[in-house]
């Protein structure tokens, strides 16, 4: 019964549950719960943030990844750090110097008004939620695998409610320690595990890429003849006439994607100036930067040194389509992936090729901790995320929009628990019901509203005194509007797909900068152009920043 | 109409707040700012996308082995972890001009509205 992985993770609960005891005390007001006091050092943040990005789909999903398509998988990595450098030099500080604890603060600064909170808080709880349930469905499906003592439905439950403990109880305060300890454990996991297969190659580069590049793999030609090449060359996963620009609109996802993901920007809030921010952002770049370069050891390693006869295994369309039928929820767990042009590559175990490398180099005990890592992973981030969708629901629409402003401080809080708690279970009940449903694509639909929605707004009103409401409005509705309707008729959808790629961003992306600009252009509103006077001094000066 | 969620700052009037705008230290530090950040946020954009672009379009080019067995593509890959580095730490270096730009402001503001 008590395998050493449940004794890893009741000690990592048993931690974090003291964490949230002490943190409890310490929140007690809404600015206590949302932003931790801001007394968050950049340091601390800057783990932190890591802890609230690495999630699980980037620790397993893309070792298995590399594992199994070599080189494309590696773009993820390349993706996911570039896309700080957004972050760091356009969003950051103006965000910290703006808002009070959410987006919104930012995007209804200049454009007072209702309608404005209200879309920005609509596509925080979108894109929060699509990502909970995303994380939550892999959860189930991952720690089924990794400890068969637990049920899907059991290890969703375990997951919804320690997430609401940390939440309700310890606010932002315990949600960010759980997510240091995570980042640290993750990191030093994943150093560990690259020490290993170096370690195996008697830490000869040479010799690890010599074996690396003996791995091969085929995908269909032009003819229907596979193509058989080294996993250390490009076009295993994004091949075929769509190929190239599927991974340009992947590119643009991740770059401009993360700076408007709600529980990223969130954490921005809970440091006491524009200057920790700033720090935050740098110790962030250095962390999730060396981590996502040791992917290449524990993807191109799992290849190399766990078997994997299933590479390359391509079947026709249809027996794609009766392969997913027939394992609908085997598929929606192993990440199957039905490529655009109807071939799929059952990549089975997928998910499990960094805790298959791990007890392959370290043994069952080694194995036990990587997979407590896996499930302290996914608890940060649902945390994260559970936090940044309950400040769009409490301080956004309950406080900004149904009560006008006009809350007393301590229903404010209570507002915010209460919510938080809806949210997750609202995020259970649905991750359970999804489970049969292959939810790769909502990560991929977080990261398209973000990208096209959210960013286009909080950059155009950082940056364009012209902008205004009708053009905050316009590009957000068909940012939002143009993701879902894609991802809808997509490959990762449907079958026989109206739209050729699983990422919209290239699409939808341009969409909504159009539609902002237009929608600017389209009417003047002189209170929010002479707003911009002050916007742009506080954002760059942090004159009048919260603290 | 709702009030800004921020308003600590109630004394400083919307005219205090545009003259702070068009205020010759306010538009250098505007000035330093954009001057690092454009150019490196063009740059960085441009470095990026011309990975997945030439992985995309020439894999002949991309898949020439030029370290043993590593091949172009790969090497690029981890350029790219270097170039976003590099950039960071540029940044850091030039913020420590906007940093002090932006004192001399703060210092002047409280000075002469007495906050």
């Amino acid at each position: 019964m008590f395998s050493p992985t449940l004794i890893m993770f009741f000690i990592f609960v048993a931690i974090t549950l003291v964490i949230t005891y002490w943190a409890s005390g310490r929140t007690k007001t809404s600015r206590g719960f949302y932003t931790a006091n801001r007394s968050i050092s950049g340091f601390q943040n800057g783990w932190a943030i890591a802890g609230d990005y690495m999630s699980a789909a980037s620790f397993l999903g893309i070792a298995g990844l590399i594992a199994f398509f070599g080189f494309d998988g590696f773009m993820y990595s390349v993706g996911f750090l570039v896309a700080y450098l957004t972050v760091l030099l356009l969003i950051a500080e103006p965000l910290r110097n703006t808002g009070k604890y959410t987006m919104a603060d930012v995007l209804s600064f200049r454009m007072h008004g209702r309608s404005v909170r209200a879309i920005a808080a609509i596509s925080t709880l979108i894109v929060s939620l699509f990502y909970m349930i995303a994380q939550m469905v892999g959860a189930g499906s991952l720690v089924t695998l990794l400890v068969p003592q637990f049920s899907f439905n059991t290890a969703i439950i375990t997951v919804g409610v320690l997430m609401l403990v940390y939440v309700i109880f310890g606010g932002m305060l315990a949600t960010t320690w759980v997510q240091i300890i995570k980042a640290a454990l993750l990191l030093g996991a994943t150093a560990v595990l690259s020490f290993l297969v170096l370690d195996h190659f008697n830490f000869s580069l040479t010799a690890f890429f010599n074996t690396v590049a003996n791995i091969h793999a085929s995908v269909p030609g032009a003819s229907g003849q596979p193509i058989t090449k080294s996993i250390l060359e490009p076009g295993l996963l994004y091949h075929g006439r769509f190929g190239p620009l599927e991974l340009i609109s992947l590119g643009i996802a991740l770059i401009l994607g993360t700076a408007g993901l709600p529980h990223i920007l969130m954490r921005f809030y809970t440091v006491p100036s524009s200057k920790a921010a700033r720090t935050s952002v740098v110790w962030a770049m250095l962390l999730i930067g060396a981590f996502y370069v040791m992917t290449t050891f524990l993807g191109f390693g799992a290849a190399a040194l766990v078997g994997k006869a299933d590479i390359g295994t391509h079947i026709t369309s249809g027996q794609a389509i009766a392969y997913i039928a027939k394992h609908r929820s085997e598929a929606a767990s192993l990440n199957a992936k039905l490529s655009s042009n109807g071939y799929i590559v059952p990549v089975k175990n997928n998910n499990l090729a960094a805790p298959l490398l791990a007890k392959a180099l370290g043994g069952e005990l080694f194995l036990a901790f990587i997979a407590a890592v896996a499930f302290a992973t996914i608890l940060a981030v649902v945390a994260g995320l559970t936090i940044a969708a309950s400040s769009a629901f409490a301080h956004d629409i309950w406080l900004n929009i149904v009560r006008n402003g006009a809350g007393v401080e301590k229903e404010q809080v209570r507002i915010a628990r209460i919510t938080a708690g809806v949210v997750g279970i609202i995020a259970i009940v649905l991750a359970i019901g999804l489970k049969g449903l292959n939810v790769a694509f909502l990560v991929g639909l977080a990261f398209a509203v973000a990208a096209s929605a959210n960013v286009p707004a909080i950059i155009l009103t950082l940056t364009w005194k012209r902008f205004n409401r009708a053009g905050t409005i316009a590009g957000m509705l068909v940012g939002l509007v143009s993701s879902l309707v894609l991802i809808a008729v997509s490959p990762a959808v449907m079958p026989t797909p109206i739209f050729p790629l699983e990422n919209p961003a290239i699409v939808s992306v341009p969409l909504g900068f159009i539609a902002a600009v237009l929608g600017t252009l389209f009417i003047r509103d002189a209170q929010a152009e002479a707003n911009y006077a002050e916007l742009t001094v506080r954002a760059n000066t942090g004159l009048g920043a919260e603290v | 109409m709702l009030e800004p969620p921020t308003s600590r700052h109630h004394h400083l009037t919307p005219s205090d707040w545009e003259a702070l705008e068009s205020d010759p230290d306010f538009r250098a530090l505007i000035a330093a700012k954009r001057r690092f950040v454009l150019p490196a946020t063009i740059f960085f954009l441009l470095y990026f996308f011309a990975l997945p672009v030439l992985v995309g379009y020439d894999p002949a080019l991309m898949s020439r082995k030029v370290w043993g067995q590593v091949n172009l593509a790969y090497v690029f890959a981890l350029s790219e972890f270097v170039m976003a580095w590099v950039i960071m730490l540029l940044y850091i270096w030039r913020a420590r001009t906007f940093d002090r730009l932006e004192t001399g402001i703060v210092d002047k503001v409280r000075a002469e509205f007495n906050v």
